[in-house]
């Protein structure tokens, strides 16, 4: 099977998930206990002004006619409009998602590259202080809540230090925002040649993509460790030493190449899990991103806007998947095989 | 022979990476006629008037929007500044005339009032603004029926700078209704012009671009981060504000905000809690002030649908086994005014609110119990709005433990923010819960009319009581000064002690903290920042 085939069956594959993701998010926000109606007609309403949005908002319909609605809505892309923002979902998940991206790309970026060499360096050298340092910093990163994290490293590096600037979102209050292209602060200041302003959005980011690498550390640098135990334990490994290629070789090539296919595996749910887990480092930061926006929609019982959410990470979920599935067909050739 | 070296340096460089971006310190500098305000919640839209308008946009029908009058200042016993109810001042109008009759208020519009664009503030404008309010429907046309607007053809644009508001019955709220946020004018050229067949009152337009002649205009707003006003140099409502720009940047984490204003990055943080307030009252580098909420308490209702609390006994009773000297220690963090211990079972005056005369008296609640057909005690659950628990937790924890040494079993009940209103407010169904009514206009009378009239939305206690009902008819828009009034409302308050339907715990208070050189900060009945009258020193 050729990697376009692949890619296409993947595709399909994905189509009744999503669908069964449609049904199930329209029915758990109708099941919310909230009564969006009447949060939203506000502090002094009566039972006739609360009607009056009910019916705006089309909660008057039965729930089969609000989800053909809410299909043939979606069919042309229309994913509603939040009542609580009063924007249009997509357009509001298109502008929150990108600050979403960025900082969790940049984290897993920050993560990957002490995560990897740390686990590898730890498993290489069992039990040496390199090994015991890993093991801290694997356990401090799943246990420290990131909110904590977070408040620590603004209270020390911020509060006290001075070191690190505002904890005020995207961008100091000097700033403007530059043209969009990409979404991401940094590199659309980068392409608009504002370099004060691309300086001041990365270290607007530094913060925050810490402590959210702080906390995907973790499963990445145990995952990285375990692998290279494993791979280096294995019979096909003691071939090679056998076989006398030089000590490198073995390691990169031979060892680490095989242990490449459970991180990048880690690497793909850890990337998910904090799309949707890094709310409290958005709420910390007061950064606009997608997570603090569907916390607050499920709080008003917002439900275009849950739904949409929901929707759009279900997307991203397969999107992910299935370019971890690509991955894997690069990294192990015997995928392309059997798949 | 190389991996170690290789290894190192990788290892190196991700140490390396993650202090990059340290390098160095700059200090956030905001030009001098700037004011920076940190706000936790979420603007969500320029247009009160809208169906979903959360509270804090408030903000923007204050800031950028006029309207026909606006109140005074008064100075508070603690220095700080906070509106003057009784002082109805000129805003878009320059002067008011109420017929003998009473029943008709014609206002004059300033000469020199103009809408940003240029245009001048019509007549039309008003009654159009005013329509609007009206067919929108929900909060706006709930606020604009307390002044007794309720009807289009009451707004009368009698020329182009004479407005006539015709009441269908005498009252003194109809010219401070005219004061509060929803009572905005529109440049409706303006706004007709964006309208559509579907949206004849350019509802989506407004929404996102005000089209008003306030005293600041929206520069900027980033949903969800920030706002930035920009002045209108040509104001004519009031006084020229201070500041040329004010930005309102929405910082959700509460400890991140206040590390910003300890630090020094924002001239105000609006609205923290009482916890902040205290600890930070003894810092220097911030201010913080306390403003009394007016026409606000903070309640515990007790539901006469719940069969004990039927008997007036047992709600006396528990009104004597709450510890308020606690709860205002440890949910008000001591900040706030005591409503209770009132020291005369009758009131001295019209004042209102006014301490209530119960204390913690386990002896005498106990006695009143055993009164009763329920001195064997009961349970009931204690139901508080987990968007208000900062101070409802501990307060419900502390009543919880203190009706428990009567008899009376407490569980707690913790309701979700989107469904408090419907259970406590519309379906009325709590039997016991902690409330928190304040009314934007001033009058005991405007209290009593929302939370001791049966059917009422903030009367969460189903209190029915048929005297209490005239007393209210009567006083609701009865002018102040008429000799009929006080006695009235003594004889009300007088009820509400007897009957305590709504035991009173504190009168909250708006706290917020400044950097010292912020001037001119002053408590409004909306409770949101009015940034018109702020000075940098």
């Amino acid at each position: 099977m050729g990697p376009l085939t692949i890619v296409f069956a993947r595709c399909l594959q994905a189509i009744p998930t999503v669908f069964g993701i449609v049904v199930v998010t329209f029915l758990l926000t109708r099941a919310l206990p909230g009564d969006p109606a009447a949060y939203f007609a506000g502090a002094s309403a009566t039972a006739e002004s609360i009607a009056e949005i009910r019916a705006k908002l089309g909660l008057d319909q039965s729930l089969p006619v609000q989800f053909w609605t809410y299909l043939k809505d979606l069919s042309s892309g229309d994913l509603g409009q939040s009542i609580s923002t009063g924007q249009p979902v997509a357009a509001e998940l298109l502008r929150r998602l990108p600050a979403s991206l960025e900082l969790t790309l940049t984290a897993l970026l920050l993560s990957v590259a002490i995560a990897i060499p740390l686990g590898v360096l730890a498993a290489v050298r069992q039990d040496s202080w390199i090994d015991q340092l890993c093991r801290l910093v694997v356990t401090a990163g799943v246990s420290l809540p990131t909110f904590f994290t977070g408040l620590l490293l603004i209270y020390v590096l911020y509060f006290l230090l001075g070191l690190a600037p505002a904890p005020l979102g995207r961008l100091d209050l000097l700033h403007v925002t530059p043209p969009q292209v990409t979404g991401f602060l940094v590199l659309d200041a980068l392409i608009a040649r504002e370099w004060a302003t691309a300086w001041s959005a990365a270290r607007q980011l530094a913060l925050p993509s810490i402590t959210l690498a702080l906390f995907t550390l973790a499963p990445l640098a145990r995952m990285t460790r375990a692998a290279m135990l494993q791979a280096l334990a294995s019979e096909y490994l003691r071939t090679a030493r056998a076989a006398g290629l030089s000590r490198g070789r073995v390691l990169m090539v031979y060892a680490f190449r095989n242990a490449l296919l459970p991180i990048v595996t880690t690497l793909g749910m850890v990337f998910s899990f904090s799309l949707g887990a890094n709310v409290l480092v958005e709420k910390v930061f007061a950064w606009p991103g997608i997570g603090s926006y569907a916390l607050e929609a499920l709080v008003v019982s917002d439900y275009a806007a849950v739904q949409g959410f929901v929707l759009s990470m279900a997307v991203l979920f397969v999107l992910v998947n299935l370019a971890i599935d690509i991955v894997y067909t690069l990294i192990d050739p015997r995928m392309r095989i059997e798949g | 022979m190389n991996r170690r070296e290789l290894l190192k340096s990788a290892g190196a460089l991700a140490i390396g990476s993650s202090m990059l971006p340290f390098f160095k310190s700059a200090a956030f500098a905001a030009p001098s006629d700037t004011v920076v305000v940190l706000i936790g919640n979420t603007i969500n839209s320029l247009d009160i008037h809208r169906p979903g308008t959360n509270r804090p946009s408030y903000q923007v029908a204050v800031n950028v929007y006029d309207r026909l009058v606006t109140f005074g200042t008064r100075k508070l016993a603690d220095g700080s500044l906070a509106y003057d109810y009784d002082k109805v001042v000129p805003e878009l109008a320059e002067s008011w005339v109420i017929a003998s009759d009473r029943k008709s208020i014609t206002f004059k519009i300033k000469p020199n009032a103009a809408f940003w664009d240029g245009s001048p503030v019509t007549a039309e404008d008003v009654k159009w603004s005013f329509e609007r309010a009206l067919a929108l429907g929900g909060f706006p046309k709930v606020q604009m029926g307390a002044g007794g607007f309720v009807d289009p053809a009451q707004f009368v644009a009698v020329d182009a700078r004479t407005f006539r508001i015709d009441l269908k019955k005498p009252s003194k709220l109809s010219l401070p209704n005219l004061g509060v946020p929803v009572a905005v004018v529109i440049n409706s050229k303006v706004a007709k012009s964006k309208a559509t067949a579907n949206d004849p009152w350019a509802a989506e337009y407004l929404h996102r671009t005000p089209a008003g002649s306030g005293a600041f205009k929206v520069e900027r707003w980033d949903p969800g981060q920030q706002l930035v006003y920009v002045r209108n140099d040509k104001w004519a409502g009031g006084p020229l504000p201070a500041v040329q720009r004010v930005i309102i940047r929405e910082v959700p984490a509460q400890a991140t905000r206040r590390a910003l204003i300890e630090r020094g990055d924002a001239h105000l943080s609006f609205q923290i809690p009482n916890k902040d307030a205290q600890e930070l009252a003894g810092n220097r580098k911030v201010a913080v002030t306390g403003s009394p909420i007016d026409n606000c308490l903070y309640v515990a209702c007790l539901n006469y649908n719940f069969e004990p609390f039927k008997d007036q006994r047992v709600r006396q009773a528990v009104a004597w086994a709450i510890p308020y000297e606690q709860i205002f220690r440890q949910a008000a963090y001591g900040r706030g005014v005591p409503m209770w211990g009132g020291t005369t079972a009758k009131p001295a005056s019209a004042v209102w609110p006014q301490p209530f005369p119960y204390g913690t008296d386990l002896a005498k609640a106990r006695a009143l119990l055993d009164q009763t057909a329920h001195k064997a005690g009961f349970e009931v659950p204690l139901s508080f709005d987990l968007g208000e628990a900062d101070w409802g937790e501990p307060a419900a924890l502390l009543i919880q433990e203190s009706l428990g040494k009567i008899g009376i079993k407490v569980t707690l009940d913790k309701v979700p923010g989107a469904n408090w209103r419907t259970v406590a407010l519309v379906e009325k169904k709590l039997p016991f819960l902690l409330e928190n009514f304040g009314g934007w206009l001033n009058t005991p009378c405007y209290y009593f009319y929302w939370a001791y009239i049966k059917g009422n939305l903030f009367n969460a206690s189903n209190y029915d009581d048929a005297t209490v009902k005239k007393l209210i008819d009567e006083t609701l828009h009865m002018e102040k000064s008429d000799p009929a009034y006080e006695p009235r409302i003594r004889q009300l308050i007088q009820k509400a002690f007897d009957d305590v339907p709504r035991i009173p715990l504190w009168q909250p208070t708006l706290e917020s903290a400044m950097a010292p050189k912020l001037h001119g900060y002053q408590f409004w009945f909306h409770r949101q920042v009015d940034a018109r009258s702020y000075k940098l020193a």
